[in-house]
């Protein structure tokens, strides 16, 4: 079975050969308007992928401890005392073999939603711009095979990520991802989004592309640097090693570990004995002098540092305070991408990086309190936002950030195995959620071009005049139950599994981070339980407000159901977020999920279920439900009728306006970045630098100069001196042609020549 | 016995003598039989000094032979190219191949 | 006298070479049968060669991670690292030869089923060359791999200029080898050997060294064949004039694979055989380093015909890879310079081959249209061929990111760590630097016609030929952006001494 380990590179190249394929094909492949091909191409690679890695998953069965499968060497340079040895190799064990099954398993869903998705989508973006016949044709050819390159670019990306084996490959995936995120943010990069009216609804989507791509950049920032210090204090860049290091130099100097490699390490038994090392590892004070440069801080020092700047680069990608502001504007890239990259796999990165450095924030219980809070209040913050937005599309994306700061607060408080459990849940129910807005948004197109197509015949003034229409506005919605069944009753199972109703997937992982924070620390306890009501409140608001009640704009009225290539996947995800709780089932004992990742998370520890904590989150996840029924769902929102939480007041505004916090970035950052750069433009570069340094200084002392010296050396002495290179060049080049003559024994005669130099030069050496 | 060097000068004036028929010759053919010459000035080196230097071993000797079968095939190929050349331009005068130049 | 045993000749280390030459013979007897219309089925039956022949290298090439080098033929032919990686370079070039002749040749009207199994037969003598561990071997391979060549050349007949081409090498390439078989034959009288493993023990006075002095004139004369076959200055003139008039395909192929044959057997020879007369030859070598570079990268810049253009850059090239070998004479230097040569070889195949595919892309039937101004407005028409000739020219160049950067600069860091203490190759490196200088203004004028003249830039590519396109444009650039794995490679293509 450990053969089978050694096919894992197909499960990137793949998506990668899809990558080539639509790239340079993909235009060919679309003969007709409805054409899928490049999307089949796309999903069969992705499907494919999947396919890898259920036998990966197989393999690990047979054998736990996994593989390191070398692809090439990517790096090897320097001798000695320094050596960078960074090769590619995959990183097979049951942590990446989750994140595989996760990544690929709701990819490939997602990528064959897409196919539906994107042929709608397209085809309104054509209508828009007025494109017709075969201009509409030819966008939809570029368009189309675009995003399915970029699509698949991302699976593939996102794979060299979680199976990288060193924190650089890790690194490279990370950006990689970074740039596809970008790439689909801005897909739609030359549409602002206007409406009929011609007012931009939200924000110009390549704007929103460059705040992602710059925020992350942040929080790269910080992820380099931690990389250039693990390099620094451990020499070595692989996992496996850099962790065994950073152990053995608890107990012995620097030095004498930097040669240690986890490969040697392996024979002793890791289970128990290197718990039992932690244990003391923790309670000591981590002395030892690491050497840096000038410095010599203690070890205890440095894993504190590399810890928080990896916490840096995990608050970046996976949006969290202080980093979290680029996440809701992302949600101008289509919806599949809000599922995919934004929802269920690329965010979850930086839980992966935090989980898979597990041994270093033991090592640090500082750094691991910070990622806790921070987790914590992200929860807190962005599920308050998430109450007060009207966009179905937003109200996602705050429930996301909130829900990576449950993942983020448990693997900072050690729940390794909750954090994981609840990426892998959520990954199921919010790219079920995104999608079934997708399709919310596809039926409100599509019911609106009806509408609009029949609209001379209906002169009844409605609720569009007031305001422009907005596909993905829930105030527009309404009643949609009755036009989308299926949409509807998988959109419910989602929001019932987010909001964390037993049986379903999202009651069981997120209630056992509850319980690890209730047992570590109880103001993140409490900051979770208070997100945890919000979050049943939120989807409850939602639900009711998007399929309860009566349609409140002509679109609503004429939605349409989706597509089965939409509706399949949207089933097969309701099946997932009703059973994805059995993975790691807490009753007697089971917690298959715990024992998968104790093989490879050296910290993990399984956490018992705790009958009270449960009720606690049921019971409140039931009064917010509840809750939002007596708003919403009783007496359900008439036309232009105003929510019922107004009456709140500057609460609901504060909450609204997102707590303000591009307003504060723009004053803090944005604002006096440009205002210095402005100084430096206007008053430094061009006023200074230019009107007077240059103008006034440089040049008029240059021209004093050359009118001395161009009378005497404007004889041609230096320009002739430059031509005349190249021109003794040329002319060297045209005479020695000459010597071509074309006759054979002229040549003949040439190398007789060379002979004669030759042994003359030798009869020099040896005679004389 | 002869001494070896006189089977060395001997093969050495052979070779020169090659050499400067390249040289001088016009006619492709005569330039052809010129380059035979030489391989067996080289031929002549070869078995005298397996006779004087190295008997025991067959190489010198097995090495002849295959120059002696390199030359034929160089013949063959030669002659053939000569001829398809001739057919052409009715010339074998290598100075008025001169076509390719500079 | 010992009677050679079954083991001595080890049969199966020179699998490869034996499968190649076999098939090459049977290939020529099925040919008869193919009728004239279905000669591409010869070409798919010696790609069939080719592959057969790539597998039992694929073997050798793990046995020999196993078990190191062997020896064949009761040391006359030794299978190492140097010998594999070399004839994996061949069977690469040749398998792209084919390519790139699968179109050309039933356009030009040409097609013959002796153009693939002439091109067989000259690389099985290539492949024989990388594993020559006895002049005689060495004198058999190089004619093994000429003789079907000067056919080749003479390919496209009755055009006149394939004609005069094929006559030209033909009467220079047995001059020369003329030269280096009596150069063999006073090295055998001054060693009493031709085993090279025997030349260098008379030399370094182990043996009976009955006569050194005949020995170091016969490494002259092995020298000026050798010098011939890689286009060395002034053993180059043959080179413009055949590389015009052959057939194009044959030109790519020759410039390639010959060039790297007389590179294999130019540096086991002199490293294995005449170690101790290194100063001498180094010297030599180094000065014929220096005129290569400089005759070929100057003369390229006043051709018109892009062919001639590439033929003098041939020569320039092989004014770099010959600074590798006269740094290679430093024992510490050795395997840097030995893996550096062969990496650049490998470079300058894949590189060159891409740009005559190209040149071949742009022919027109009557063998005109590839002069530089036919360059010109390619970039519109065809876009991504301009791309990809682009690649090709800033790797013959040596600018990243390409293949041909790495080539240079392995070379170039080789002939530096020579240079201490040797005033003459630093001399020679900084020649090096400074004609790649002046090529840039010739390589990148190819460019400048494609994007800023403006013209209708015809090209024809088949799918054979975009195949080969691709492959090259591939290589070139994962060359220059992850030569790692490579490199590795060629830093086992060390050279062992037969036994």
């Amino acid at each position: 079975m450990d053969g089978l380990f050694s096919i894992v590179p197909l499960i990137i190249l793949a998506p990668f050969t899809g990558v080539l394929i639509n790239v340079f094909f993909g235009r060919k492949l679309m003969p007709r308007r409805d054409s899928v091909a490049p999307g089949v191409i796309a999903s069969s690679m992705a499907g494919f992928s999947f396919l890898i890695a259920v036998l990966m998953f197989f393999a690990l069965l047979a054998n736990p401890a996994g593989a390191e499968v070398p692809v090439l060497t990517w790096i090897n340079v320097g001798d000695g005392d320094f050596t960078l040895h960074i090769p590619w190799t995959l990183k097979v064990d049951t942590l990446s073999s989750v994140m595989m099954l996760v990544v690929t398993g709701v990819g490939t869903l997602i990528h064959i939603y897409a196919i539906g998705y994107m042929h709608g989508d397209i085809d309104e973006k054509a209508a828009s711009r007025g494109l017709e016949g075969e201009e509409a044709l030819d966008f939809k050819r570029r368009r189309y095979a675009r995003f399915f390159a970029f699509f698949n670019l991302f699976l593939g990306s996102m794979l060299v990520l979680v199976t990288a084996n060193n924190y650089l490959m890790m690194f490279v995936g990370w950006e990689l991802v970074g740039l596809c995120s970008y790439l689909l943010i801005g897909f739609w990069f030359d549409s602002p989004e206007k409406n009929e009216a011609g007012q931009i609804i939200g924000v110009l989507n390549s704007s929103a592309g460059r705040k992602a791509f710059v925020v992350n950049r942040v929080g790269d920032f910080g992820m380099l640097l931690a990389i250039m210090l693990i390099f620094w204090s451990f020499g070595t860049l692989e996992f496996d090693d850099v962790f065994a290091r950073a152990e053995c130099m608890i107990e012995a100097p620097q030095a004498e570990c930097l040669t240690l490699s986890a490969a040697e390490l392996a024979p002793q038994g890791e289970g128990e004995a290197a718990a039992e090392e932690h244990g003391e590892g923790e309670a000591r004070a981590l002395t030892t002098p690491i050497a840096l440069g000038p410095f010599a801080p203690t070890l205890g020092v440095v894993v504190t540092a590399i810890t928080l700047l990896l916490l840096l680069g995990a608050t970046g990608k996976s949006a969290q305070i202080p980093l979290f502001v680029w996440l809701p504007d992302a949600m101008a890239g289509p919806t599949p991408v809000s599922a995919l990259i934004h929802a269920a796999t690329m965010v979850t990165a930086g839980i992966y990086m935090i989980t898979r450095s597990n041994v270093l924030y033991a090592m640090a219980p500082v750094s691991g309190m910070v990622v806790a809070v921070i987790g914590g209040a992200t929860a807190f913050v962005a599920a308050s936002i998430a109450v007060a937005q009207f966009d179905i599309k937003r109200v996602l994306a705050y429930s996301t950030i909130s829900q990576l700061g449950f993942m983020i607060a448990a693997v900072g408080l050690g729940g390794y195995i909750a954090g994981i459990f609840h990426l892998a849940t959520h990954a199921f129910f919010k790219a079920l959620l995104f999608l079934g807005s997708g399709s919310v948004i596809h039926g409100m197109e599509h019911g609106h071009h009806h509408a609009h197509g029949q609209g001379e015949h209906h002169d009844a003034p409605h609720g569009e005049d007031e305001r422009p229409f907005d596909p993905q506005d829930m105030r527009q919605m309404g009643g949609l139950r009755k036009h989308m069944p299926v949409t509807t009753w998988v959109y419910i199972i989602g929001a019932l599994a987010l909001a964390g109703i037993p049986p379903l997937a999202g009651f069981w992982s997120k209630d056992e981070i509850l319980l690890d924070a209730s047992l570590n620390s109880t103001l993140v306890y409490i900051l979770l339980t208070v997100a945890a009501f919000f979050t049943a409140f939120y989807m409850g608001r939602q639900v009711f407000m998007v399929f309860y009640g009566s349609e409140r704009t002509e679109a609503a009225r004429h939605a349409q159901e989706s597509p089965p290539v939409m509706t399949i996947p949207l089933i097969v995800l309701a099946g997932l977020s009703v059973v994805g709780g059995l993975i790691n089932l807490p009753v007697g004992g089971l917690h298959p999920l715990g024992r998968w990742l104790e093989e490879s998370v050296a910290n993990a520890h399984i956490a018992s279920f705790n009958i009270l904590v449960a009720t606690i989150s049921t019971v409140l996840a039931l009064v917010a439900i509840g809750l939002s029924y007596l708003l919403y769902g009783r007496k359900p929102l008439e036309e232009g009728e105003a929510d019922p939480l107004y009456s709140t007041g500057p609460v609901f505004t504060f909450l609204n306006r997102k707590w303000y916090w591009d307003e504060l970035y723009a004053a803090i950052f944005v604002r006096p970045y440009n205002r210095l750069g402005d100084f430096l433009a206007n008053a430094v570069d061009w006023q200074f630098w230019h009107d007077f340094v240059h103008d006034r200084i440089i040049a008029d002392a240059f021209q004093g100069w050359a009118a001395i010296l161009s009378r005497p050396i404007d004889l041609g002495i230096v320009d002739g001196a430059v031509n005349g290179v190249a021109q003794l060049v040329e002319s060297t080049s045209r005479s020695l042609r000459r010597v071509q003559t074309g006759y054979v024994r002229n040549y003949a005669l040439a190398v007789l020549m060379g002979v004669v130099a030759i042994l003359a030069y030798l009869a020099i050496r040896f005679l004389v | 016995m002869i001494p070896l060097h006189w089977f060395l000068l001997v093969a050495a004036g052979l070779f020169s003598l090659g050499v400067y028929g390249v040289l001088a010759r016009r006619n492709a053919v005569a330039i052809l039989m010129s380059i035979e010459l030489m391989l067996n000035a080289v031929n002549l080196n070869l078995v005298a000094f397996w006779r004087y230097m190295a008997p025991e071993t067959l190489s010198g000797q097995a090495f002849a032979v295959f120059v002696f079968a390199v030359a034929a095939a160089e013949a063959a190929v030669g002659l053939a190219l000569i001829i398809s050349i001739y057919r052409n331009r009715e010339t074998v005068v290598a100075e008025d191949i001169n076509m390719l130049k500079w | 006298m010992n009677l050679p045993t079954l083991e001595s000749i080890n049969l199966a280390a020179s699998l490869p070479v034996l499968i190649l030459a076999g098939w090459a013979c049977l290939l020529t007897a099925i040919d008869l049968f193919i009728s004239p219309e279905r000669k591409h089925w010869t070409a798919w039956l010696a790609v069939l060669g080719l592959l057969a022949s790539g597998v039992a290298l694929g073997f050798e090439a793990v046995a020999y991670s196993q078990r190191g080098a062997v020896s064949a033929f009761g040391d006359m032919a030794v299978v190492d690292g140097f010998a594999l990686f070399l004839q994996g370079v061949f069977l690469l070039s040749a398998f792209l030869g084919i390519l790139l002749a699968l179109n050309y040749l039933p356009r030009h009207n040409i097609e013959r089923g002796e153009y693939y199994t002439l091109l067989l037969f000259t690389t099985s003598g290539m492949m024989l060359m990388a594993m020559a561990a006895d002049l005689i071997v060495v004198f058999l391979a190089l004619e093994l791999l000429s003789l079907p060549l000067y056919v080749l050349s003479g390919f496209a007949h009755p055009r006149l200029d394939s004609e005069e081409a094929a006559m030209k090498y033909f009467l220079l390439g047995a001059f020369a080898s003329g030269f280096l078989v009596y150069g063999i034959a006073l090295t055998y009288g001054g060693a009493g050997t031709t085993l090279l493993s025997g030349v260098v023990e008379a030399l370094v006075g182990g043996g009976p060294a009955p006569n050194p002095v005949l020995a170091i004139v016969g490494m002259g004369l092995i020298l000026v064949g050798l010098g011939f076959k890689v286009a060395a200055v002034p053993f180059h003139m043959w080179t413009p004039d055949v590389y015009q008039g052959a057939p194009t395909p044959v030109t790519a192929f020759m410039s390639v694979g010959a060039k790297a044959g007389g590179f294999a057997a130019l540096l086991r020879v002199f490293l294995i055989a005449f170690p101790a007369t290194g100063d001498t030859w180094g010297v030599v070598i180094a000065i014929i380093a220096a005129l290569t570079m400089i005759l070929g990268n100057v003369v390229a810049i006043s051709q018109s015909n892009v062919k001639r253009m590439l033929a003098y850059s041939s020569i320039a090239h092989a004014g770099y890879v010959l600074v590798a070998v006269a740094a290679a004479r430093y024992p510490e230097v050795e395997p840097l310079a030995v893996s550096a040569a062969v990496f650049y070889l490998l470079t300058y195949a894949v590189t060159n081959l891409g740009a005559f595919a190209i040149v071949i892309a742009l022919e027109r039937d009557d063998g005109t249209g590839v002069e530089v101004e036919d360059f010109a407005g390619l970039a519109k028409t065809r876009p991504w061929l301009a791309i990809a000739m682009t690649l090709f020219m800033l790797s013959l160049t040596g600018i990243p990111p390409s293949a041909g950067m790495v080539g240079k600069f392995f070379v170039f860091q080789a002939a530096v760590q020579a240079s201490v203490g040797d005033p003459l190759i630093l001399t020679v490196t900084i020649i090096g630097v400074l004609t790649s200088v002046i090529s840039a203004f010739y390589y990148l004028r190819i460019p400048v016609m494609m994007y800023f003249r403006d013209g209708e830039g015809q090209a024809n590519v088949q799918p054979a030929l975009g195949v080969a396109l691709a492959l090259t444009a591939l290589a070139t650039f994962l060359l220059g952006v992850v030569p790692a794995p490579f490199l590795q490679m060629a830093r086992h293509a060390l050279l062992t001494l037969a036994g």
